[in-house]
């Protein structure tokens, strides 16, 4: 009680937003955990604000959001869902923008298992290739798109398993079920390299842009930290942050 | 003959027994509940598996610890009647019988299903299911169906115990013509003398386990040194002969064994020669040192003294008698006692006020 | 009708994978179920407890183990690659096999009370009886024991078509081999595909109820009866 009360006289060099610190609720894309993580840290000790987040499947968010859930700021895995909220009026008009722009990397938990070209999609000489769902997961979507531009989707068709999203597409490959898998380069990328096994990162033509977009609902329409969030995310540091994870900007 | 030498501990209760049967007739297993009557019956069928226990059934070895022998449950030719009738739920009564019956080799099949039916007089119940019959009835069934896998032991379990008194006196006359009519031995369990001195030829006296006492019937109910002296319904059984009939006053006169002793008593009509069993209780027998045939008691037979034991109440004293061999016990009071100047070898008349004919 | 093929695709799958998982269940659970309900030994405890685990457990726990186990590195795996088999995740035995332990309790217990409530003395009537163990069980034990396995085998298969999440674990929502029709709801709902979504959960929710309303009322119906 009382340090919050002196608090701007024991900081003087701390900015204005602080004296006003808010929370702010946030929705995000399970993907997009670590990032988030990482950002918030920085985001709290720059604005002061506290940011409290959610992680889940960004479908389920929506169905929650449209049922009344407390989110105020949500940090989706597409860019069609923000888009359907926006036009059903659940958002503060003009908020929504891409906030990363994921990459498409097929993996292997077995090291040297996938070459730097991704020649092994041709050889096919795997029992299983796995991707997310291509009905509900962008990164299924652009998997499928990858496939079909290389001409490979008859000749996977018998090998394709699906996970219901990035995670257990991953969860696949690193148990070994499947010996390669279209999955998020954040999910294996650390600080400008692939952690573990063999990848090859999908150039960016071969697929639509995997972008993430981000968007202020309602309920955060006047909170002054759900907005200092945005900004922070737009920002240099916050991009900076993003790239070690594996996304563009 | 049946020798079964039993050992369990089962914590509380134990079981130590070493016992040589007869291997015809009915041998009663007699006692308190808790004395281990049923486990021992139990073990004899394999249903229980003693931790050291021989048991041979008539020149079969059924189990010998010692030598690793055991013989499964359903590989003894016993006949189990539990407590309760225990019918199979699911099937007719004709079912249940020829449960068992199938069971057994065409060849060593020694009573059929028109003899069982008939020896039980459950002919009318073969298309009821077990839960329309009565208690009486369901017993019956299940006694049937322990005779129809022919066994060479009957093993019996009660099997009155949880039956009123109607219904045992409804089915005790079937188990009699069991006794009479088909040549099976029996392991009879019960803690009713009554059963006992209708049934038994012979019987064991258990308590905590252990045998007390066994032996034919008449000499070992008629033993002082026993708890079975002691009870109210206390009394020798003996197996009279008819000796004559008397159709004006309607008395049968039955000999004692081995003996031109008699007692006569109220009865219709019988074959001379035919065996009937009696009971005479303790309490029914007075002593007089005359033969006074003043008297409207009608049975007055001559008896020596053999010994005295104090009752379980203490103004009475139990004495045993012998009448030309039969023994016979008499309670009388101790003030009696010391009026008539009682001793062993004394030769007096005892007055017998009634006799139960028990068959 | 709004369903399309894939949907039936699925409900057949579905229909499938609990059949063949009941049939599979009964023959293992009875076996298991009588052991339970008869031994003394201090084992009883520990796996009794063991076949109740899928009572209290997310079904995504035992998915995640079932993805280590029936995978190339894991024990299960091995050992059907040692077979020849290669691995079972991704294919409909895999799911035979995770739904096998997911309904276990399910079939377990109806049967393992089944037995208790029969108790030990009509399998002694039936040894005196010249009855052996095997011809006992099968001329007694069974038919005392039939609406336990009524039971079993009702909620058995109710409990496999409402699998979700061990299939989602596994499966790999392969057309015809592991999507089955909760997976296929929750594909639609994800898609914001309600329409079709809705159709299947109320197909699955009127199911579900009859199987229930079947179990009920003849529970009532026999203990009116007896």
């Amino acid at each position: 009680m009382r340090l919050t009360h002196f608090a701007p006289l024991l900081f003087p060099f701390m900015t204005i937003g602080a004296v006003q610190a808010a929370e702010v609720q946030v929705a995000v894309a399970a993907n997009f955990t670590a990032p988030i993580q990482a950002i918030a840290a920085d985001f709290e000790k720059d604005t002061g604000h506290k940011l409290v987040a959610a992680y889940g499947a960004t479908g389920q968010f929506y169905t929650q959001i449209k049922n009344g859930a407390p989110f105020e700021v949500f940090l989706a895995a597409d860019d069609t869902t923000p888009a359907r909220l926006e036009s059903e009026g659940d958002t503060v008009k003009g908020s929504r923008f891409t906030y990363a722009v994921g990459t498409l990397a097929l993996w292997s938990a077995k090291a040297g298992y996938v070459d730097n070209k991704g020649q092994v999609l041709q050889h096919a000489d795997f029992q299983h290739l796995s991707i997310s769902n291509p009905k509900t997961a962008p990164y299924g979507l652009a998997a499928t798109q990858v496939l079909d531009k290389l001409g490979l989707t008859a000749q996977v068709k018998g090998k394709l398993v699906e996970g219901q999203n990035i995670t257990q597409a991953y969860q696949f490959v690193s148990t070994g079920n499947a010996e390669l898998g279209f999955v998020a380069l954040s999910q294996v990328y650390k600080d400008g390299k692939v952690t573990s096994g063999s990848a090859w990162i999908v150039p960016a033509d071969l697929h639509d842009p995997i972008k993430q977009d981000a968007v202020i609902l309602d309920k955060g329409r006047d909170n002054p930290a759900a907005t200092a969030l945005v900004d922070y995310l737009k920002g240099p540091k916050a991009a900076a942050i993003i790239q070690t994870y594996g996304y563009q900007r | 003959m049946i020798h079964a030498r039993l050992q369990l501990d089962h914590g509380a209760f134990s079981l130590d027994l070493d016992v040589q049967l007869p291997g015809r007739g009915v041998t009663a297993l007699y006692g308190p509940s808790g004395s281990g009557k049923t486990t021992c019956l139990r073990c004899i069928a394999g249903l229980e598996r003693p931790a050291q226990g021989f048991i041979e059934v008539n020149g079969q070895v059924w189990q010998d610890t010692e030598h690793g022998v055991f013989v499964p449950p359903h590989k003894r030719p016993v006949g189990y009647v539990f407590q309760e009738a225990s019918l199979f739920a699911h099937l007719s009564v004709r079912a249940n019988l020829a449960f068992g019956l199938k069971r057994i080799a065409p060849a060593q099949r020694r009573v059929d299903m028109d003899q069982a039916t008939d020896l039980l007089g459950i002919g009318h119940l073969l298309d009821r299911q077990p839960h329309n019959l009565s208690g009486g009835e369901r017993q019956r069934v299940g006694i049937a169906r322990a005779l129809l896998t022919s066994p060479r032991l009957l093993l019996m379990d009660e099997p009155l115990a949880a039956l009123d008194t109607r219904r045992k006196n409804e089915i005790l006359p079937y188990l009699q013509r069991l006794h009479d009519e088909l040549d099976i031995p029996v392991l009879y369990v019960s803690h009713s003398q009554d059963e006992v001195a209708r049934l038994a030829d012979h019987i064991v006296l258990l308590d905590a386990g252990r045998a007390q006492a066994s032996g034919p019937i008449g000499e070992t109910l008629a033993r002082l040194d026993l708890p079975l002296a002691l009870g109210d319904d206390a009394g020798v059984v003996i197996e009279g002969k008819v000796s004559g009939y008397d159709p004006a006053y309607q008395l049968l006169t039955l000999n004692l064994p081995d003996s031109q002793l008699n007692v006569r008593v109220a009865h219709t009509s019988l074959a001379l020669g035919q065996s009937l069993r009696f009971k005479v209780q303790a309490r029914d027998v007075s002593l007089s040192l005359a033969n006074d045939a003043q008297t409207s008691i009608l049975n007055r037979l001559p008896v020596t003294v053999i010994s005295e034991q104090a009752a379980d109440n203490a103004a009475h004293v139990l004495i045993r008698l012998e009448a030309a061999g039969t023994p016979l016990l008499a309670r009388i009071t101790r003030y009696s006692r010391d009026q008539l100047k009682l001793h062993p070898g004394q030769v007096l008349w005892a007055q017998i006020k009634a006799v139960a004919v028990l068959a | 009708m709004p369903l399309t093929s894939a949907d039936y695709a699925a409900i057949w799958l579905t229909l499938k994978l609990a059949s063949l998982t009941t049939v599979i269940l009964l023959l293992i659970g009875t076996p298991i179920a009588l052991w339970l309900s008869r031994t003394r030994s201090w084992l009883r405890g520990p796996v009794g407890a063991v076949v109740a685990l899928p009572l209290v457990l997310p079904p995504t726990v035992i998915g995640f183990y079932l993805l280590l186990a029936l995978g190339p590195n894991g024990w299960i795996g091995q050992f059907t690659q040692a077979l020849g088999l290669g691995t079972l995740t991704f294919s409909f035995t895999g799911l035979v096999i995770g739904s096998v332990i997911y309904s276990m309790p399910f079939v377990v217990q109806p049967l393992q009370n089944a037995f208790a409530a029969i108790g030990s003395r009509p399998l002694e009537v039936a040894a005196t009886l010249r009855a052996g163990p095997w011809d006992t069980f099968f001329s007694v034990v069974l038919p005392l024991a039939r609406p336990g396995f009524i039971t079993a085998a009702i909620l058995g298969f109710a409990h496999t078509v409402g699998e979700f999440g061990v299939v989602l674990m596994i499966g790999g929502n392969i057309p015809e081999k592991t999507r089955v029709v909760s997976v296929q709801i929750y594909d639609h709902v994800e898609a914001l595909e309600y329409a079709q979504a809705h159709w299947l959960a109320a197909a699955m929710l009127v199911f579900s109820f009859l199987v229930l309303l079947a179990l009920y009322s003849s529970r009532r119906a026999r203990a009116g009866w007896s």
